[in-house]
């Protein structure tokens, strides 16, 4: 699995990242180098930092200190849409999509900016081709083309997770981020999406937060082990299984659960 | 809630419907004053044909942004203040702007003022947002005050509409004329409103109202869709503002740029229906009949207006425009049949009910403000005597009695409601996995 170095392949490069909310640190001096077209998993306990770590990657918080690089280029304390535009993207761990447009246009309203529309109100969508067209592929590729006209706030849960997905990727980022995607799903739910992820993100560079080892250990190649608020260890899923120390902080019974599970 | 403010679109070259409705709209503008002919008709249909601008202006930002302004008047009343001080200009041939392009220049005032002033109201959303336009708005209200050069103090500016050349043999004096006129920038701004509601922009604005933090992700500065929102709604405000100016003449900061004109547009807004996009047309119509009817029939007309509101947001918070729709999709599925009987005894109940409660209201207002009048109060063609204890009585046992059938029929109705919304639930969902 491991590729040899070199800096400037590196999708997103995090450097003694710190925050504090108040006199708490919450995130203590995290380093993760990330190479293009890897897909990562973080996990660690509740608590540990995983979804703060995610709002500092991706704007939502500004850091106390550290850098964060996207593509060599520093993102940390620009605003969300400013790194969005940079090619980065992500979803939430909470549903977070616009319950009163149709899947289409939650889908669209994605897919506009990086297609150059902006702020337009000269032209109407109707006739951006390449618009409407990106959008019908979407609706294919997150299987909710028999949706498209439904109202959002309609969708079953696990079918809003999906869509969630696909405003996530609409924009054709090169940088996703996942947090929790299959969090509140059934097994086969889990199961189906993770190759629906796995389909979606093919030539991306993946981050994903995850509980369930399962998914973890079936979707990542390498892993992240966050506790309090440090990444105790960064490595593939069979390097990161037989480290002691993951064992003893974290882990434990439950990666017997996932091979008990065949992975 | 089922309904979103713009119904789908798809990519379809000629859309029959749509050209039918826009046709009879256009209709309807232009045989309206042929049909109601009264001097007081046409005043009314003049007003709703400025008002229809303004109400739908200010649901770019309500129904369309989630932006709940109470600061509206400041953009129509401004703009209506810029317009009648270019007409003044104009008429002393020191501006060169016909009669028929005012209102532009007052849809260009609106948008300036919200251009400066929108920078720092759209700066934030929500509770916030709503309170910068209260403050800004009794801000500009009070310096009304300051200027009396501009704004005319107590008196107002005047002004006379019938300056220049006539256009194509249009003086502008007669009432109809500047119905015509009115009528003409009514359907080409609700046109271009509809339009905008297609763009990209306003489709994020949209999605500004639904979740602001998650458009934030997808690459758009929330602040400056809003604030471009603000903007356009300002221009329309802007047009509304200028037409009043043509119509009356007259602008009255202490009435033009008050909050409680504000506070109208918000509330007939509501009414009419924020989340439909012709909720507010219907807004508008509400707004000039009791303005002009309900305010001639009964001093307490704020009182039945407040209730309607009352009754509105606990009942159906779409609007009129929602009810309307929500009756279109059941009648759509074939399910209506039995909501003919239902609708006839909620509006006969609920009738029975609003007069006994009506006359209690009369005769307490009489008591209060006419009492010098002697005790007889002239109620629906029937005579009522307050200082006899009969009259109080039989009206509260009117109003009882009519509460009491209403709850009746009510239930009945909420009951075969529910059931006809199941079935078509059931209805769409066999539809969408066939």
């Amino acid at each position: 699995m491991s590729r040899p170095v070199k800096a400037m392949n590196h999708a997103l490069q995090i450097q003694g990242l710190r925050k504090s909310f108040g006199k708490t640190e919450i995130i203590r001096g995290i380093d993760l180098a990330i190479e293009a077209g890897d897909r990562i998993a973080i996990i660690g306990p509740n608590g540990a930092g995983k979804s703060t770590l995610f709002n500092l990657i991706s704007g939502r918080l500004t850091p106390t200190s550290g850098e964060v690089l996207l593509n060599g280029q520093r993102i940390d304390g620009k605003t969300p849409y400013e790194i969005n535009r940079l090619g980065l993207s992500r979803s939430f761990q909470i549903t977070n999509i616009f319950p009163k447009l149709s899947v289409f246009e939650n889908l669209r309203c994605g897919v506009l900016w990086s297609l150059g529309y902006r702020y337009t109100f000269l032209r109407f969508l109707s006739n951006m081709h390449d618009a409407n067209e990106r959008t019908e592929e979407l609706l294919q590729q997150v299987g909710l083309a028999r949706k498209r006209d439904v109202l959002a706030v309609n969708l079953t849960y696990a079918e809003q997770r999906a869509l969630e997905i696909g405003v996530t990727i609409a924009g054709g980022a090169s940088v996703i981020l996942l947090d929790e995607p299959t969090a509140g799903m059934s097994k086969t739910e889990t199961a189906h999406f993770i190759a629906l992820i796995k389909q979606v993100t093919t030539g991306k560079t993946l981050l994903t937060v995850e509980h369930d080892m399962g998914v973890v250990f079936g979707l990542a190649d390498k892993i992240a082990v966050v506790v309090y608020g440090e990444v105790i260890a960064f490595d593939t899923p069979a390097a990161v299984r037989a480290n002691a120390r993951v064992q003893e902080a974290y882990l434990g019974s439950s990666v017997a659960d996932a091979q008990g599970q065949g992975h | 809630m089922v309904t979103s403010v713009v119904p789908m679109q798809r990519t379809r070259p000629l859309n029959m419907g749509r050209i039918i409705v826009w046709s009879l709209f256009a209709l309807l503008l232009v045989a309206a004053p042929h049909v109601f002919t009264s001097s007081l008709a046409l005043s009314m249909l003049t007003q709703m044909g400025y008002l229809i601008i303004i109400l739908l202006s200010y649901n770019i930002l309500l129904g369309q942004g989630g932006m709940l302004s109470f600061g509206h008047a400041v953009y129509t009343g401004m703009g209506a203040f810029i317009a009648i001080h270019t007409m003044n200009l104009a008429t002393q041939g020191k501006v060169p702007v016909p009669l028929v392009l005012i209102p532009l220049v007052g849809g260009l005032g609106g948008m300036a003022i919200a251009i400066l002033l929108g920078f720092v109201t759209t700066k934030k959303s929500g509770t916030t947002f709503a309170m910068i336009t209260l403050g800004i708005g009794e801000l500009v209200a009070s310096m009304s005050l300051m200027f009396p050069g501009f704004f005319g103090g107590e008196g107002g500016v005047t002004t006379n509409r019938t300056y220049g050349n006539p256009f194509l043999g249009f003086t502008f004096g007669p009432q109809i004329q500047v119905y015509y006129l009115i009528a003409f920038y009514c359907f080409i701004c609700t046109a271009l409103m509809f339009a905008f509601t297609g763009t990209p922009l306003g489709r994020i604005l949209n999605a500004v109202r639904d979740n602001p933090e998650r458009v934030e992700f997808i690459g758009y500065n929330t602040q400056r869709v809003r604030y471009f929102a603000f903007i356009i709604a300002g221009f329309f405000a802007g047009i509304g503002g200028g037409l009043s100016a043509i119509n009356f003449e007259i602008v009255n900061a202490s009435d033009s740029l008050s909050g409680a004109r504000s506070g109208g547009y918000l509330l007939f807004a509501f009414l009419g229906g924020a989340t439909v996009f012709f909720g507010p047309i219907i807004g508008a119509v509400l707004l000039v009949f009791a303005s002009v009817m309900l305010s001639e029939l009964t001093k307490a007309w704020l009182l039945y207006l407040g209730l309607i509101f009352l009754f509105m947001v606990m009942f159906a918070p779409g609007g009129v425009a929602s009810l309307i729709m929500m009756n279109l999709r059941v009648a759509r599925f074939g399910r209506f049949r039995p909501f003919w009987l239902l609708y006839l005894g909620l509006i006969l109940t609920g009738g029975v009910m609003a007069v006994g409660a009506a006359a209690l209201v009369e005769m307490v207002y009489h008591v209060q403000l006419n009492s010098a009048l002697g005790p007889e109060v002239g109620f629906a063609g029937l005579t009522l005597d307050t200082s006899r204890i009969g009259s109080w009585l039989g009206a509260a046992a009117v109003a009882l009695v009519g509460l009491g059938l209403l709850e009746l029929v009510r239930r009945r109705f909420a009951r075969v409601w529910g059931e006809a919304q199941e079935a078509i639930q059931a209805e769409v969902k066999r539809l969408e996995n066939e």
